[in-house]
């Protein structure tokens, strides 16, 4: 297994940015997920690693050696696609045998090395059926085989559950979890869907238009994301954003209502906003408590029951709607007030031109 | 879940049981159209009939009005086909006839109407040429169009959009126009009445349609398959050819029957750019029309010998052909 790492990567399509400069270094042995929607270009910084893709600048070290400029059969990494490319005209066990039969390697030994593979992942079934007959599910098993075979350096997986039904996609992530875990596998996994993320890494790499926006452990990126992107874009429904003044000791909030800054945070925030009062205060869902003496009011505007708990959706004044967990035992009619307070741990706050987090030193 | 085994149906279903398409009235139209197809393809196989069986007609059945269809089969066409003969004087004759055993079958038949084989015609070296030329144009124009359609559809190519269109642009001219400058440009050349010169045009001729045809097969092929043999460690030649080949074959069969279909029939260029060494059947079968009468049954059994081998290509190739043209409508 390897470590990866990118220094100043980039892809441009004559003037345009696939992949802004970006710098990352993968552990060996971790399971790092780029995540971003769609065009985001973390399928493009993956195949750029593979090989499949060139750099337009930038270097790419695998354990090491410098194999920016290296072809993809020669970086020693196995990538997993998101329609498992296996090859039609080869049954299961050839598509398996296939890359060993690359590096001329001796029948027996392809042998052993099939069986072994066909073993952990319970495949013994499949073995002489051909792709076209397959399952979603069983076909990225195969596909799964096939990159373990070889034992490279590391895996690419672009997507590998994208095109599984639900059902399937839940358990398969808890197999290739298993696997990462058994085989202690340098993986870098891209996803544009963040409970996949959050569920299987050690570390998720955000992006958003060409560029990475947070690098983080999941409970990083989702407690303390980077800006405000990051902020929406994780977690279902993404974060609450409210636009309010940084006056003395409190925050105006525009739609009404005050905020209290914690002490330690209060030197930070007016050093950051330099002047200018303009601050974004964030929290998510579960920040809210609902009090009957709470300092900030709205409106329920709908409920969604979610089994655990129920989402509220609160007009806070017109039309600036914010999501709050509320128990599941308590009804709350539509229309009816309600009076809840944040937890001031889990408050965040964002500059509204730079997008960017304000931390307080507690938080850095 | 064992019990669930017998559920589904015992065998595979091989035609459809949508209701709308087994209704009464849904069978009735099928049958329609089945029978529309039939009359269709008796009335486009009419000519063919005529020519089998004309070939196998003697002289006087040939020109019979109205026209014999039950009659006594004779080889006499093959034989003024494939042979050259001479009239025997009388005295050979009866000679010739106490020896009709050690004579061969052609020569048996030519003696019925009084003539000896003096040599083999012509047209078997026109058939063999035809083969030559049809047959290393065709695999020329499908090897050099393969690799060429590969590499459009693969990789960036500076101004690709102009290549192929200047590859397309070679079909555009009629072919009469350009047959005279090829005739003198190969006068020139002395690529005049040679395989080389014809098996050269053919090539030029088929490799824009190849490539465009063949292009569009590998364009189907997604690029993931050879992307996977890179990281499994082919260069991109091996994976050329282990992965993106063998799914290419319905594809390269269609080509190639195009191809040879083409080749093969070619009249026109092996009319003015062959002579003797290196012309083709077609304009050979055409000018039997010539020589002292119209041998009618020997030109339908030029014309059937003349059918027969891309009949068997393209009778060999049938299932590639098929799947050809269900291709890209299954992915994976």
């Amino acid at each position: 297994m390897a470590t990866i790492q990118l220094q100043q990567v980039e892809k441009k399509f004559s003037e345009f940015y696939a992949v802004k400069p970006m710098d990352l270094t993968i552990a060996d042995g971790e399971f790092v997920s780029l995540l971003g929607p769609s065009g985001c270009g973390k399928t493009t910084t993956l195949r750029m690693i593979s090989g499949l893709e060139t750099v337009s600048g930038g270097t790419i070290s695998l354990d090491g050696r410098n194999v920016t400029w290296r072809h993809p059969s020669d970086r020693n990494i196995a990538f997993v696609f998101q329609f498992y490319a296996l090859y039609p005209h080869m049954n299961a066990r050839q598509n398996i045998a296939f890359p060993l039969q690359a590096e001329g390697m001796a029948k027996a030994d392809i042998e052993k090395r099939v069986e072994e593979v066909v073993k952990l992942l319970h495949i013994e079934s499949l073995l002489k059926t051909h792709p076209g007959k397959l399952s979603g599910g069983d076909k990225q098993r195969i596909a799964l085989a096939r990159a373990l075979v070889r034992r490279p350096a590391a895996f690419l997986m672009d997507e590998p559950l994208g095109a599984l039904d639900a059902e399937f996609r839940e358990s398969m992530r808890a197999e290739i979890k298993r696997l990462h875990l058994s085989i202690h596998a340098t993986t870098v996994y891209v996803t544009h869907d963040q409970v996949e993320a959050m569920a299987m890494s050690d570390r998720i790499v955000v992006m958003s238009a060409a560029e990475v926006q947070q690098v983080g452990t999941p409970a990083e990126v989702y407690y303390d994301p980077a800006n405000l992107f990051v902020a929406r874009f994780i977690g279902s429904p993404g974060m609450n954003l409210l636009a309010g003044q940084h006056v003395g000791k409190q925050i105006h909030l525009t739609g009404g209502g005050q905020y209290v800054i914690p002490d330690h945070l209060h030197g930070p925030l007016t050093e950051a906003l330099n002047g200018n009062n303009d601050i974004i205060l964030g929290f998510r869902p579960e920040a809210a408590e609902i009090n009957p003496d709470g300092t900030l009011t709205g409106n329920v505007y709908a409920t969604d029951m979610h089994g655990a708990y129920t989402m509220l959706h609160i007009n806070l004044n017109e039309n600036e709607i914010i999501h709050i967990r509320g128990d599941r035992a308590i009804s709350f009619p539509i229309g009816t007030q309600v009076r809840f307070d944040l937890k001031p741990d889990m408050v965040r706050f964002f500059h509204p031109k730079t997008e960017k987090a304000i931390r307080g030193e507690a938080h850095s | 879940m064992a019990q669930f085994e017998e559920v589904g149906p015992a065998k595979p279903i091989t035609e459809s049981i949508r209701v709308d398409k087994v209704s009464p009235r849904a069978r009735v139209f099928h049958n329609l159209r089945a029978l529309a197809v039939l009359v269709m393809a008796i009335v486009g196989l009419i000519p063919i009939f005529v020519m089998v069986v004309t070939a196998f007609k003697t002289r006087s059945d040939v020109v019979a009005d109205p026209p014999k269809v039950f009659f006594n089969p004779t080889l006499e066409g093959f034989v003024y086909l494939f042979t050259e003969r001479a009239l025997l004087p009388q005295a050979r004759l009866e000679e010739a006839q106490a020896n009709a055993e050690d004579l061969g079958l052609f020569g048996r038949i030519a003696l019925e109407s009084g003539q000896e084989i003096t040599a083999p015609s012509d047209y078997v070296n026109r058939l063999k040429n035809s083969l030559i030329v049809a047959g290393v144009s065709t695999v020329t124009s499908v090897v050099l169009g393969l690799f060429a359609a590969y590499a459009f559809s693969r990789f960036n190519i500076a101004g690709k959009d102009d290549l192929l269109f200047f590859i397309l642009s070679t079909r555009m001219l009629p072919a009469v126009v350009v047959t005279i400058p090829i005739f003198l440009l190969y006068r020139q050349l002395g690529l005049h009445d040679t395989y080389l010169g014809m098996i050269l045009l053919y090539t030029a001729f088929n490799l824009s349609f190849s490539v465009w045809l063949l292009k569009g097969f590998i364009d189907e092929i997604p690029r993931e398959y050879e992307e996977a043999a890179l990281v499994d460690g082919y260069t991109r030649l091996q994976a050329f050819f282990k992965i993106v080949l063998p799914q290419a074959v319905t594809g390269i069969a269609a080509t190639t029957v195009f191809c040879l279909i083409f080749a093969w029939n070619e009249y026109a260029f092996a009319l003015m750019l062959t002579s003797d060494q290196a012309r083709t059947a077609p304009p050979s079968i055409a000018t039997m029309l010539g020589r002292g009468g119209i041998e009618w049954s020997a030109i339908a059994a030029g014309s059937l010998g003349f059918l027969i081998p891309v009949v068997i290509i393209t009778f060999a190739l049938r299932n590639y052909l098929l799947r050809g043209v269900t291709f890209g409508a299954i992915r994976q």
